[in-house]
């Protein structure tokens, strides 16, 4: 929860929300790219960026990309991350 | 040296430790005087432990696991009223899975649950947004839990909500800052504590500069890392070299990722939603000054302690902390997991009595999960 999780900011899927799909270790997510944004929206597809609970929170290259995501591996974190995004899918759906 | 050979980088990771030896031995730091360097952030609390590296290092370092596992020091009241909330019917009550298990006094989340209310667990904010969207007759309320990485989010969705006019979204604010409860330890005469190793993702949104008070106030260095155990390494090494130098500053060993002055749209989404309160409850800690954020009034129409009646708002209410629990102690470093009688017997992860046994990133947990293996190899 309190640990970010690279991932890569590979479409916009909402200008007005400031969303995007971002690939996190192979599971893709929408994500809020508001913290991350300082100039044209599109430029931000193809970078990497530090993902919060939804939130793209930091740019970081390609190089910290890797050695974060292998640290997180390392912890457990990455699992860690796709279960939760997997219940915040079901969450959606549960009860409805 | 078994541990060193899984770093990224072995040759590295051996070139530091022997520089950290070296410094440990200038500083004539030993076994029984120790320099004691607290990491505040649990996610260092876990790589310390995954890794071994509070037994890669001399025995005249040793490591205070900080205050900074926000389950952990969530106070058991707090959790019932999660549970108050989420047992009204109209309510579906959102979380982080890291809240479900932390026990209140009658049940955690996760009982409740069990026991029919709709509680789900999200990954964000964001999800809960959706849900009170696609659920218009519900009222969804999220658990805003954390320190300065999750508050920023909290503080988007609400603003969104706003934009949204959704009128049945809240809530439960219970974030908390760093800075505040590192004052309170610095202030606590007993605390015996040479330097910090300063939190990697909280200093990403909030920059270097609120630590500025631990090194010009209380003269003590602190060195914000990251958490690849090669950046943990690192900032112990750069926190005593100022020990040994006698300087006391804030010095940023993950500027790759942590700028000086943070992230401008998260602090101005946190200053926009949410207001200090006067004091907020840290379990094992007790009531700390300006510690605890509040949703603004101009928001309070999001704010799920002014819409159920519940809360900070509705007064206090402090709970005794189950008989046998010793979390207090051993967040303020008085302790050792190991030495509090219920650990491993009354209190394991599957079974968790106190909050520090919950999450991965609580001294307990980590104590319990890679304790074991450790002492069994030295036995080796």
């Amino acid at each position: 929860m309190c640990l970010g999780i690279p991932g890569q900011i590979v479409k916009i899927t909402d200008e007005t929300r400031l969303m995007a799909l971002a690939d996190v270790s192979g599971v893709k997510r929408e994500v809020n790219i508001a913290p991350v944004l300082t100039g044209a929206i599109e430029a931000l597809i193809g970078k990497w960026a530090l993902i919060h609970v939804g939130f793209a929170m930091a740019i970081i290259d390609e190089d910290e990309a890797a050695a974060t995501l292998k640290a997180l591996h390392d912890l457990g974190e990455t699992q860690e991350a796709h279960e939760a995004m997997a219940a915040g899918d079901r969450a959606l759906e549960a009860g409805a | 040296m078994k541990y060193a050979e899984e770093f990224r980088d072995p040759k590295a990771a051996k070139a530091l430790l022997a520089r950290i030896a070296e410094l440990t031995d200038e500083i004539g730091a030993t076994k029984e005087k120790p320099v004691y360097i607290m990491e505040i952030c649990g996610g260092h609390t876990h790589a310390i432990f995954r890794y071994g590296l509070d037994k890669l290092t001399p025995e005249g370092v040793e490591f205070i696991h900080g205050p900074g596992c926000p389950v952990c020091v969530l106070p058991m009241a707090r959790v019932d009223e999660c549970v108050e909330i989420a047992e009204r019917p109209e309510v579906i009550f959102t979380t982080f899975g890291d809240a479900m298990r932390v026990p209140g006094q009658k049940k955690s989340l996760m009982q409740a649950k069990a026991a029919g209310a709709d509680i789900r667990m999200v990954y964000s904010p964001l999800d809960a947004l959706e849900l009170a969207r696609r659920n218009p007759d519900r009222e969804v309320v999220f658990f805003g839990l954390g320190f300065e990485t999750t508050t920023p989010s909290t503080a988007l969705s609400i603003q969104q909500a706003a934009r949204e006019n959704l009128t049945n979204f809240s809530v439960f604010c219970n974030h908390i800052t760093v800075p505040p409860p590192i004052k309170a330890l610095l202030d606590d005469p007993h605390m015996m504590l040479d330097g910090f190793v300063g939190p990697g993702h909280v200093s990403m949104v909030i920059g270097t500069h609120p630590y500025d008070f631990i090194a010009e106030d209380y003269g003590k260095p602190i060195v914000v890392a990251g958490f690849e155990p090669l950046d943990l390494l690192q900032s112990v090494m750069m926190v005593l070299e100022q020990i040994r130098d006698g300087r006391a500053e804030v010095e940023n060993q993950y500027a790759r990722v942590v700028p000086e002055h943070g992230n401008p749209v998260s602090i101005a989404a946190i200053e926009d939603v949410y207001e200090m309160r006067p004091s907020f409850e840290w379990r094992g800690l007790g009531e700390i000054d300006h510690s605890g954020l509040k949703i603004r009034e101009k928001y309070r129409a999001f704010d799920a302690e002014e819409k159920f009646g519940i809360g900070y708002a509705a007064g206090q209410r402090s709970v005794q902390e189950p008989e046998g629990c010793a979390c207090g102690a051993v967040m303020t470093g008085r302790l050792k997991p190991t030495g509090c009688p219920q650990f491993g017997k009354g209190c394991t992860p599957e079974m968790p009595l106190g909050a520090l046994m919950v999450s991965s990133e609580g001294a307990c947990a980590a104590y319990y999960q890679y304790g074991g293996a450790r002492a069994a190899e030295a036995a080796e």
